[in-house]
């Protein structure tokens, strides 16, 4: 197991909703994302099965944190060998439901 | 007087030799080794019919056994080199040298024979390039094949999985060879003659039905939220855009993914009728929900699909049919079929370079091509338009003052394989490959030039529209996500190459991700299939887990 976490500048969020997505299974992860007492950054906390992708872990979440407005979340991340696009696409659906414009 | 008939008096000379294991066409089971013993001579050219379906196993297992001092020297001229047999026999020292197309689960053991120079490899080609050279420069002198049933006098009826058979026995019948028929039954009266029994020398009944492989069923269980994000991409970004109705798929899951996204996601985006009509394609279960919700007009087939023989009798509007009610496939002609009338392909590889060049070639398999390469080129002998193939045309602008059109050509892949192998690379293996099997070409799959699209979940790159080799490197690497290749991507170029269109991202389409889940599939498991199908459609044991 692999644990790091990054605190990257990013856009406060407009919504901070707590909210969970994925599941722990291989190939897979889970997210959640709750509210924490910062504006301009977010707390990026991940544990990993993988060992040795820590470069590839920083782009993935560098570009999440340049590309979402998520100043004021915390995400924390349990990933059991989720390929990158997989990580995105988790980071993603689980901060168009947390930032509250899911229908 | 100067002789005409060395080809026929050889033939004859053949079949004399065998006068005394069979008197009329049928041979017995326990004779098919003598009977291979009698008819072959060194040096001969022979196919054993196989191909990433239905194989000759038992006249394979037979002349595996053959008496290695009088059956030696032989030249394999064979679609498939994919059963243990096959190998056995190189091992055994009777083969001198091979023309295949596709060596799949014999690859690693082919790679170490190369290796050990105990084989030379003549070519590997595609399936419809090998077909032509039997008619050219190829043409086998005995040929193996299978056959589900031989009536009395020795017709075949191949049904459903008819494929390589006719372009083999018509090269070897016609030119003086010797064909040998392993059969499933003897019947009295065949459903319908696929092969005539003049065409025919020899049929054995074999002591298991041939082997027939399900390679084009994917359980859509298995089905990932990226494929299913990727599927979107392509049909909103590519189907749509060009109004694709005639095309043919790859095998695997990004593939599958789509077809089950048709009766769905592309059906809501108002799509009917528009996209998908008709196809060149194997009977594809994943394809069921596509045809029953009236999205496919029309489906020829290269061979057939273990469990799909009842779904597709029963929907002969669809696929091609014979008035005994089975469906008749044909290889060559579905071959030709992708390559001049599908304006679109789409595929998945292992490796695509900066160039745009994919293989599916690794270091110690030698894999080779089957059919891909045939539908994934632009087929430079068309003279037909259509709108999708004059616009890729307009696009790439071809054409020296004349109007030209382009087939579109697309690899749909994930930025990473399983185990984290990067699918974009510097160097194909392909290179190192042709270097320790002493090739004279790499062995490419698709070649860059014809690449028009390339998809992943980072989006789409549109080739046609590039007009600089440093644009269409620059392209590639920016749909190719966190692998390293995509990573020493020059930013701000990318970010040009967005601006103009030619890199279109998920959010540039209006796909959202988060709609990207196994909940737009049409079906979600083979279950599913079973159902839409109507209880037609009958797995094989391996995919039924209820």
């Amino acid at each position: 197991m692999e644990k790091f976490t990054l605190t990257l500048k990013s856009v406060p969020a407009k919504s901070r909703r707590t909210t969970l997505c994925g599941v722990v299974s291989s190939g897979n992860l889970e997210v959640l994302v709750e509210p924490i007492g910062m504006e301009d950054a977010c707390e990026i906390e991940v544990s990993t099965s993988a060992h040795g992708f820590r470069d590839i872990w920083e782009a993935v979440l560098n570009d999440f944190a340049k590309e979402h407005e998520s100043g004021g979340l915390r995400l924390s991340i349990n990933d059991a060998g989720a390929t990158p696009a997989v990580v995105s696409l988790r980071l993603s659906q689980a901060f168009e439901i947390a930032s509250g414009d899911a229908p | 007087m100067k002789q005409h008939d060395h080809l026929a008096s050889n033939r004859l000379a053949r079949l004399k030799r065998a006068a005394g294991i069979s008197s009329n066409r049928l041979v017995a089971t326990e004779h098919a080794v003598q009977l291979l013993g009698a008819v072959i001579e060194p040096g001969d050219r022979v196919c054993i019919e196989g191909n990433n379906q239905k194989q000759a196993d038992f006249l394979a297992r037979c002349i595996a056994k053959t008496d290695p001092s009088r059956v030696t020297g032989l030249h394999l001229v064979q679609s498939v080199l994919a059963l243990p047999e096959h190998i056995d026999l190189i091992e055994r020292g009777q083969v001198e040298r091979i023309d295949f197309s596709f060596s799949g689960p014999q690859a690693s053991r082919l790679a170490l024979l190369v290796e050990n120079k105990k084989i030379a490899i003549g070519a590997i080609h595609t399936y419809l390039e090998l077909f032509a050279r039997y008619f050219v420069d190829l043409t086998p002198r005995v040929a193996l094949i299978a056959a589900q049933a031989a009536d009395r006098e020795g017709n075949l009826y191949t049904g459903p999985n008819t494929e390589d058979t006719p372009a083999i026995v018509e090269a070897t019948a016609f030119k003086g060879g010797i064909v040998i028929a392993q059969v499933n039954e003897i019947v009295d009266r065949l459903p319908r003659v696929d092969i005539p029994a003049d065409w025919v020398n020899f049929y054995i009944k074999a002591p298991t039905p041939h082997y027939i492989e399900p390679l084009f069923t994917r359980d859509p269980a298995l089905i990932t939220e990226i494929q299913v994000l990727m599927g979107m991409i392509a049909i909103k970004g590519l189907y749509a855009e060009y109004g694709i109705t005639r095309l043919n798929h790859g095998i695997g899951f990004d593939t599958a993914a789509i077809e089950l996204l048709l009766p769905t996601y592309a059906a809501d985006l108002g799509l009917k009728g528009k996209i998908c009509t008709h196809w060149a394609l194997n009977p594809h279960p994943t394809l069921i929900p596509a045809i029953e919700s009236g999205f496919v007009k029309s489906v020829h087939c290269f061979g057939s699909e273990v469990g799909m023989e009842r779904y597709t009798s029963a929907r002969p509007d669809i696929f091609f049919v014979g008035a005994d009610g089975s469906m008749r496939s044909n290889r060559a002609f579905s071959q030709a079929a992708g390559h001049y009338a599908c304006d679109l392909f789409i595929g998945s590889t292992l490796q695509i370079d900066s160039h745009g060049n994919s293989s599916t070639a690794t270091l110690d398999r030698i894999a080779g091509f089957g059919g891909a390469p045939n539908m994934g080129a632009d087929a430079r002998g068309r003279r037909h338009a259509s709108p999708a193939w004059l616009r890729a045309g307009r696009e790439a602008q071809l054409g020296a003052g004349i109007p030209r059109g382009k087939k579109l050509v697309v690899q749909i892949v994930e930025t990473f394989r399983e185990h984290m192998q990067p699918t974009f690379v510097e160097h194909l293996d392909a290179w190192e490959l042709a270097k320790t099997a002493d090739m004279e070409l790499p062995p490419v799959m698709i070649y860059g030039d014809d690449l028009t699209h390339i998809i992943t979940e980072e989006g789409i790159a549109n080739l046609l529209l590039c007009r600089t080799q440093e644009e269409r490197e620059q392209a590639i690497r920016g749909v190719a996500g966190y692998t390293p290749f995509g990573m020493s991507r020059d930013a701000r170029m990318v970010e040009n190459l967005r601006d103009r269109g030619i890199i279109r991202r998920a959010e540039d389409l209006g796909i959202r991700k988060r709609d990207a889940t196994r909940d737009l599939l049409a079906a979600r498991n083979i279950k599913d299939l079973v159902r839409i199908s109507g209880g037609l459609y009958d797995p094989p044991a391996q995919f039924r887990n209820w």
